[in-house]
């Protein structure tokens, strides 16, 4: 197995008589930045749940760093980092007691803590705001710092899940650099997120459709194929099926399903 | 007179935080107006002055030629306004919740059918449903219902699509669309730069204050240097060799690509995209292409807050 950080073959979960993912597979390469895109609702979080050794699945496997998601949890959770849009940070702390606290988490040395402290506030220019609680910090400072403390154990493979919604632009693109470097340096990085534009920043990504795979290949590739502009435009062509005007939108509300264990 | 909104030096502090600062602004009748701008820009204080929910430390507004501060009563009647976090109940069902905001503005769901139909008609084979059952979509489609009940003249939606998927949100800017049809006028704030494109005009915001208010199309064409979109392979490493380039004035990814802005100004778009084409393949990057673009809303709004100072961390 050369290089292959997840590999995902015919994972199913069901609730009841509802199939969240539905026979689900495909591969993310080592250093591969991958976008996991679907509607809410349409069963990513099932997924990234069983991939992050948090909710078993019904069938079919998945290894995560070359660990069995089911048979082998401590070693993938000590494989991957995570970082949600709501919480990652502990507000009242400041950066440098965050980045102290998961690096204690992780059962990193205090040495090492003290280095990967020293560097990270570096990378990230916090020097003048290592010291202040990061809930004075602005949105798109703390995402990035987010981001740095979901590595800080150096691990092989990080989950982002809609990692720059509501930051604005210019912070967003240096949230954009961080993860590249860290793509550039070997860590496979898997984006999920509903905001098709974000989707163009990855390598590679997939389209979740009420618990299926409707399309994966890069950005160019899917585009090309189905000869529209952008991703945005292709999701909404996959998640509705042709149509116009109201009859179309109005089939569309009966698509919505009630929350299945999705929040976001 | 044909402005619906007139805002003249608007100004709003919290402490010592300044959330609005000297903001001025019109919107015609029948108009769809933007606010674009990342969270913490002002938008959301600017809006709930409008509605007269909060008053300003100094500067005028009128909405529908009613002062927002002295007239507070008879602008409550006549505005709509959805708030940027969900406020239905979210205990009460679809109906409930749109029989009770009728009911406030004495008025019945049955007497507005019409006005509510397009949108209400998607939300009513879920009417029983609780509210806080909705997916994110629908769940703005009530609220905006809620929002329409009393037959506004003026609509304000902060932040209408965040937190909504891909679809949802070009159905409900469709909606929008459909309403300014009918003539109504909407102002609306996004932190999504792709939507500014959906709006008659638009103004741009950031850290309290107004950067600029044009249509999209002026927007773009403000940009004011030659445009060129970069691909290369090694994404990361062509982005730093790029900054480092002699006649580099800025680089930012930006998608699938890069987005370069040249410091020679005299020259051509075309002979930059080759310029730096060139410099690329020399150092060894592999499937380089580059051509020029129209610059976006996006690419303006990162050239108008690059200078400024703090944005570098």
């Amino acid at each position: 197995m050369t290089d292959v950080a997840i590999r995902v073959n015919e994972l199913t979960r069901t609730f009841g008589a509802f199939t969240a993912v539905d026979h689900i597979s495909f591969d993310v390469t080592a250093g591969e930045v991958f976008g996991f895109l679907g509607a809410n609702g349409a069963g990513k979080t099932t997924a990234i749940r069983m991939l992050i050794g948090l909710l078993q699945p019904s069938s079919g496997n998945a290894r995560v760093a070359g660990y069995d998601v089911v048979g082998e949890t401590e070693q993938v959770k000590r494989s991957i980092g995570y970082m949600s849009q709501r919480f990652s940070l502990y507000e009242d702390l400041t950066p440098r007691e965050n980045i102290r606290l998961y690096g204690g988490i992780y059962g990193l040395t205090r040495h090492q803590i003290r280095e990967r402290t020293a560097r990270m506030l570096e990378r990230l220019g916090f020097s003048g705001v290592a010291d202040t609680p990061v809930s004075s910090l602005p949105l798109g400072w703390r995402q990035k710092l987010a981001f740095s403390v979901a590595l800080v154990h150096q691990p092989r493979i990080v989950f982002l899940d809609e990692p720059t919604s509501g930051v604005d632009p210019i912070t967003r693109r240096q949230f954009w650099e961080l993860i590249y470097e860290a793509a550039s340096n070997g860590t496979t990085v898997l984006v999920t997120t509903h905001y098709m534009d974000e989707a163009e920043y990855c390598d590679r990504v997939s389209i979740m459709v009420a618990g299926r795979i409707a399309a994966m290949g890069t950005p160019a590739e899917l585009k090309g194929q189905a000869g529209v502009e952008s991703i945005d435009e292709l999701f909404v062509r996959l998640a509705r099926p042709v149509g116009a005007g109201e009859e179309h939108r109005t089939r569309g509300a009966g698509l919505v399903r009630p929350a299945d264990g999705e929040h976001q | 007179m044909t402005d619906a909104v007139t805002v003249e030096s608007l100004v709003k502090r919290f402490g010592p935080t300044v959330a609005l600062d000297d903001v001025s602004f019109a919107v015609a009748k029948g108009e769809l107006f933007g606010f674009v701008g990342p969270d913490g820009g002002g938008k959301t204080t600017l809006f709930r002055i409008l509605v007269s929910l909060l008053v300003p430390d100094s500067g005028r507004g009128r909405v529908l030629g009613l002062d927002i501060v002295r007239d507070f009563r008879a602008l409550r009647q006549r505005v709509g306004y959805m708030a940027g976090r969900f406020s239905l109940y979210p205990d009460l069902s679809v109906e409930e919740n749109l029989t009770f905001f009728a009911s406030v503005f004495g008025t019945t769901v049955a007497r507005e059918y019409e006005q509510i139909k397009p949108i209400y008609s998607q939300l009513e084979p879920f009417k029983d449903r609780r509210a806080a059952a909705l997916s994110g979509g629908m769940k703005q489609k009530l609220a905006l219902c809620c929002a329409l009940v009393h037959r506004p003249d003026i609509l304000f939606l902060d932040e209408p699509t965040t937190g909504v998927d891909a679809v949802s949100r070009r159905e409900f800017w469709d909606l929008l669309g459909s309403m300014k049809r009918g003539g109504l006028t909407t102002l609306v704030s996004t932190p999504y730069m792709d939507e500014a494109t959906r709006c008659d005009r638009i103004a741009l915001m950031h850290r309290s204050k107004l950067l600029g208010v044009d249509t999209p199309a002026g927007i773009s064409g403000g940009f004011g240097r030659p445009l060129v979109g970069i691909h290369a392979s090694d994404r990361y490493k062509a982005l730093l060799a790029l900054r480092a380039y002699e006649h580099a004035h800025s680089v930012y990814p930006f998608g699938e690509v890069m987005h370069y802005t040249d410091a020679r100004l005299d020259m051509p778009a075309e002979r930059i995209a080759s310029d730096v084409e060139g410099f690329l393949v020399a150092r060894g990057f592999r499937d380089v292409t580059a051509a020029p673009l129209t610059p976006t809303v996006e690419d303006t709004f990162i050239a108008r807050t690059a200078s400024n100072p703090g944005n570098n961390a």
